[in-house]
């Protein structure tokens, strides 16, 4: 592998070709804030928050799609780039409810911890706001998956992620400009959607407006004592994050999926049932010629495991 | 305002519209002219033609409806018998197009990209159309109406909606 | 070449006379077509089709006088037609040899001699190359296109030049892209020819949209070949065998013209397998707009002619790398491809002897506006503003004075009276804060409000943004709602530093051009225009009268106390006895203007 030297914030760092400034910085120790950037998604470099200053350049450029290059001298905190996060910051809150007190994201948020490096606070404005005015679920039709356009930032990592899997395609955006939002097939809800609630969206998204509804309201993040452990349902062996809470398991959350992996709602339900000391009914969704729905169902059907569950016990017997 | 969309009076034009599929989709890109296509034969693309071309063309309907939705030509509701384009080209604007479009929403109850519930008029509000030496100008159903004042317009719009009624 | 000498031949020996009517898009909007029926019509009546030649042309460029119809010899020019016109023309001049005085353009009467259209001086300070068929040739008739020159300049290119030479020669006569950047065409050529990949793809972008500007439309409408022939080229110059005419559906007449321009140029062998016999292929094919402004911007038109959004792409990797499908792909503008065929028949030496310094040929322009003569122009680089607002466009509606002129479209800029003397060319009009853009000038008076005007195109660009990239999607919004605060006289002085502040900052972070330029207009307007936004936001006064909340009705001293008005005033502000001056409430009026429009004497105004 080739390597090459460049310099980040005054430190000099050797890293491989072919890398991007966010991941050099990484090496170097220094995080460059990402909004729209994933190491494992395409490139769009949207949401521009990553810019920096890099020398000879005329410009601030955008770290996640600028490849590192021998003898570069990059400035990622200089007095410009700070204030062009600060308005993208800006920009971002001024179009977001300001209810991180009760937000499930709450800790675990980009938005929330990049507005408080940067000290940048909501204001009050009687502009136009995307999605509903005030917080609030704008879909509640699926039992797994909450959405709140109104948190929305469209960084459209939930589009990129759910495209990774063939098939799948579920979520793009509609509409243009100002306008802009995340739709799910024809614009319709989550339910009546072809989602099969992988969560691999939710798993994405950088603020609240995807959420897992099963583990909604299950703690806050800092009551919540995690573990790692590996989905059992299949050979990809997905990471899955057991969440316990005074001591009792309350919640199983996807992980990012790793290369290849797919994520999916049988290894989650399957995850959950292994781990969680009272899980909630699980639904099944079923797929109609005009319409989907979900039907609260039994665990035995949600595994595909009807048929079989009787046979084991007999057998075991 | 929701419109359902007819299968049986425009099963015709269905067939004519999935033959041209069936001839386009090998192409590459053709998604656009696919769309095309279909504003034109049925006015507007609801969610139903949309199906019929993610069927066929095997492109998620997600990417159907993105683009659909992306382009201002494309419309999800029926476009009026009667299409009234007021250019709001710069040329047109610094001599009083403002006035004209608010003057025909006005008389019309409709806003920009809406149809009259009886799907007589739809507005939409136009970029240049290169008449700029006879600013303002409206044009309705392919008609330039040019060197307009807002006192104008209910005549204008009278004349089409009369034309209803003699026939 | 046998195709050449035939037509022009032709007309001289088997007409008495042409008459040449515009056809263009400006000029059917005003009822030319009615008039070429009519004048065939009676043409016909008289038993006279075979002796006089009818010809639909392309745009004239004074838009503003049409229709309009030229009748040779001696290019006399028939203008503002009316019906009824075109039958006295047949009769009176065409059949009867005598010049109808009084519909002829009235500066093209002097002194009892009628000059010729190109005589007056709307045209004499103009030099045409991209425009230089259009309101001369027949844009159906590639014969008529190959009679003027058409198709030497892909001739000489396949049969004496190489591809390199082809560049080269494009490189030295320093043409610069005409569709706003002005980066130089031959580099960009040059780029893609180097690129590694293929195949290689030759895009045109014909997705003009600037509001205001129309140039592009007029040469393929007027002449379409020249834009085929230059893509011929351009295919040869970087190994590339298909092409692709991105246009918007907002044309139609242009979309038809092109399309049967192609299937013609194929019947000949000017398009396909073996173009002029020699081993050179190349094919074109017309991909539709659907009303977006931001797949003007050219990996937008890529992503739009591949079926998908039309979002910009991140930059790097370009198009002359990774454009099309992945592919190198070179993308030139209209009026940039109308100067090629040209450049490559008459030498690089004879292009780059024309405009300034830095920035060589000329460069078309729509002018719209408050300007006396609309239309089209095309001038040599280095012309000065005043040439071009006074003695070829005749100067300010009413004779009223000139404030200010905007060039770029929404992402371009103002320039006051005091640069009317800057030639134009790239560099000076970037150092003005404004930019070349497509070439829309509209020309403002001092009723136009520059807050307003900067609004205006707030308005467009906010529609047109793409919604991709923070910056522009969030940030231009917000912009336009300051500016609608504050022409609604609700702003504030902190607004006028926001909107500044903000429009710096949209410049350098956005993904794209559109992005990158939309704050122009503000930030052009705030450097010259910094005391109307003040007007608005301190003193609460539109100084040109134009933003209705602003403005408050008054009764000067005419009033002759009839209570008209005070009767009519929906909440009784208007006070004053019988027969006396009366007086208006400023506060309490709602700014209905009832009173304005009963008053039998006209003494309420606005200001």
């Amino acid at each position: 592998m080739d390597f090459i030297t460049l310099t980040i914030d005054g430190k000099k760092v050797t890293v491989p070709k072919g890398l991007n400034l966010v991941e050099a910085a990484k090496r170097a120790g220094i995080e460059i804030p990402t909004f729209c950037y994933d190491k494992d998604l395409p490139v769009v470099s949207s949401c521009r928050i990553c810019v920096v200053e890099i020398e000879g350049f005329n410009k601030p450029v955008t770290a996640c799609s600028t490849p590192a290059q021998e003898g570069m001298v990059v400035y990622t905190e200089s007095e410009q780039v700070v204030n062009i996060r600060k308005t993208i910051l800006r920009l971002m809150l001024d179009n977001h409810p300001s209810d991180c007190l009760t937000c499930s994201k709450n800790g675990s948020c980009k938005l929330q911890d990049y507005a408080y490096r940067y000290d940048v606070q909501f204001r009050i404005h009687d502009g136009a706001r995307r999605g509903s005015e005030i917080a609030g679920f704008t879909d509640t039709s699926s039992p797994y998956i909450l959405r709140d356009e109104s948190k929305c930032i469209l960084c459209g990592k939930c589009v990129r992620t759910c495209a990774v899997v063939p098939d799948r395609n579920i979520l793009n955006f509609g509409g243009r400009g100002f306008d802009t939002k995340v739709v799910a097939d024809s614009d319709t809800s989550l339910e009546a959607s072809n989602c099969v609630s992988c969560n691999r969206c939710v798993v994405a998204c950088p603020v609240g407006a995807l959420v897992d509804r099963r583990t909604y309201r299950a703690g806050r993040v800092w009551e919540l004592e995690t573990k790692q452990v590996k989905c059992k349902s299949c050979d990809y062996g997905c990471n899955m994050e057991v969440q316990k809470k005074d001591g009792k398991v309350v919640a199983v959350n996807a992980l990012h999926p790793e290369n290849g992996r797919p994520l999916c709602l049988k290894g989650r339900l399957l995850t959950e049932l292994e781990y969680v000391e009272e899980p909630a009914k699980p639904f099944k969704k079923v797929y109609g010629e005009n319409k989907n729905e979900f039907i609260e169902s039994s665990w035995g059907e949600v595994l595909e495991l009807d048929g079989v569950l009787d046979k084991l016990i007999k057998l075991d017997e | 305002m929701s419109f359902t969309f007819d299968y049986e009076a425009n099963a015709d034009r269905l067939e004519e519209f999935e033959s041209f599929i069936d001839k386009e989709k090998t192409k590459k890109g053709s998604l656009m002219a696919i769309l095309h296509k279909g504003q034109k034969l049925f006015g507007y693309l609801p969610i139903e033609i949309q199906e019929i071309i993610s069927k066929k063309t095997k492109i998620p309907i997600a990417e159907i409806y993105g683009v659909v939705t992306f382009y201002s030509q494309f419309s999800l509701v029926p476009k009026g018998k009667h299409e009234i384009g007021v250019c709001l080209g710069t040329a047109c604007y610094v001599r009083g197009a403002q006035d004209v479009l608010d003057e025909v929403k006005d008389q019309l109850g409709i806003d920009v990209g809406g149809t009259t519930s009886d799907l007589n008029f739809s507005i939409q509000a136009t970029r240049c159309i290169g008449a700029c030496g006879l600013a303002p100008v409206m044009t309705i159903s392919g008609d330039v109406y040019g060197k307009l004042k807002t006192e104008d317009i209910k005549e204008i719009l009278d004349s089409y909606r009369n034309e209803e009624v003699k026939k | 070449m046998a195709l050449r000498d035939n037509r022009f031949a032709n007309i001289n020996s088997l007409y008495n006379k042409q008459v040449l009517i515009c056809g263009d898009t400006g000029c059917r909007s005003s009822k030319s077509d009615e008039m070429e029926e009519e004048i065939r019509e009676a043409l016909k009546e008289a038993n006279a089709e075979e002796k006089i030649d009818v010809v639909r042309v392309g745009c004239f460029g004074l838009c503003e006088a049409g229709p309009i119809a030229v009748v040779y010899p001696g290019g006399k020019f028939y203008a503002y037609l009316k019906e009824g016109d075109g039958r006295r023309i047949v009769k009176e001049d065409l059949l009867g040899d005598k010049t109808i005085d009084e519909l002829i353009y009235p500066e093209s009467l002097s002194d009892d001699i009628v000059k010729s259209i190109y005589d007056v001086s709307f045209y004499t300070k103009q030099k045409k190359i991209a425009h230089k068929n259009c309101g001369v040739i027949n844009p159906d008739s590639i014969e008529e296109y190959i009679a003027l020159d058409g198709y030497l300049g892909l001739h000489k290119a396949l049969n004496e030049m190489s591809p390199q030479e082809v560049i080269d020669e494009i490189k030295e006569s320093g043409l610069r892209g005409r569709g706003g950047g002005g980066f130089p065409t031959g580099l960009k050529w040059q780029f893609t020819k180097d690129a590694e990949g293929s195949p290689k793809y030759v895009l045109c972008n014909a997705d003009e949209g600037d509001p205001g500007a129309f140039m592009d439309r007029s040469i393929l409408e007027g002449d379409p070949y020249s834009v085929i022939e230059a893509m011929t080229i351009a295919g040869y110059a970087i190994n590339a065998n298909y092409g692709f005419i991105y246009i918007r559906a907002e044309y139609p007449s242009a979309v038809e013209k092109l399309e049967s321009s192609i299937k013609k140029a194929k019947e000949l062998g000017l398009l396909g397998n073996n173009i002029m016999g020699t081993d050179f292929s190349f094919d074109l094919e017309l991909r539709l707009g659907a009303g977006a402004f931001v797949c003007g911007e050219e990996m937008a038109l890529i992503e739009s002619i591949e079926g998908k959004r039309g979002i910009p792409r991140n930059k790097p990797p370009f198009p002359a790398n990774e454009g099309l499908w992945g592919k190198p792909t070179l993308i030139n503008n209209v009026e940039t491809y109308a100067n090629i065929a040209q450049i490559i028949y008459k030498g690089s030496d004879w292009f780059s002897s024309i405009g300034t310094e830095k920035s060589h040929g000329t460069k078309v322009f729509t002018l719209g506006g408050n300007i006396k003569r609309t239309g089209i122009i095309e001038v040599p680089m280095g012309t000065t503003l005043r040439d071009i607002i006074y003695e070829i466009g005749g100067g300010i509606i009413g004779d009223k004075e000139f404030k200010a002129v905007q060039t770029g479209g929404p992402s371009g800029g103002c320039i006051t009276k005091d640069y009317l003397d800057t030639p134009i060319d790239y560099d000076n009009l970037t150092a003005l804060g404004s930019m070349m853009g497509s070439g829309g000038m509209i020309v403002m008076d001092d009723s136009t409000c520059m807050v307003d005007i900067a609004r205006f195109f707030l308005e467009f660009t906010v529609d047109e943004s793409c919604g991709k990239c923070t910056p522009c999607r969030e940030g231009t919004k917000r912009m336009l709602e300051i500016l609608e605060k504050i022409v609604a006289g609700k702003g504030t002085l902190e607004d006028i530093d926001t909107l500044e502040n903000l429009g710096n900052m949209i410049k350098i972070s956005s993904l794209c051009g559109l992005g990158q330029s939309a704050p122009n207009p503000v930030l052009s307007t705030l450097r010259y225009f910094r005391d109307e936004y003040e007007a608005h936001v301190v003193d609460k006064k539109c100084p040109a009268g134009h933003c209705k909340a602003l403005l408050e009705y008054y009764i000067d001293d005419t009033c002759i106390g009839c209570r008209k008005c005070a009767r009519n005033c929906p909440v009784n502000c208007i006070s004053g006895k019988p027969k006396e001056v009366h007086v208006i409430d400023t506060e309490a009026c709602i700014k209905c203007g009832n009173c304005m429009e009963v008053c039998p004497t006209n003494s309420v105004h606005l200001r």
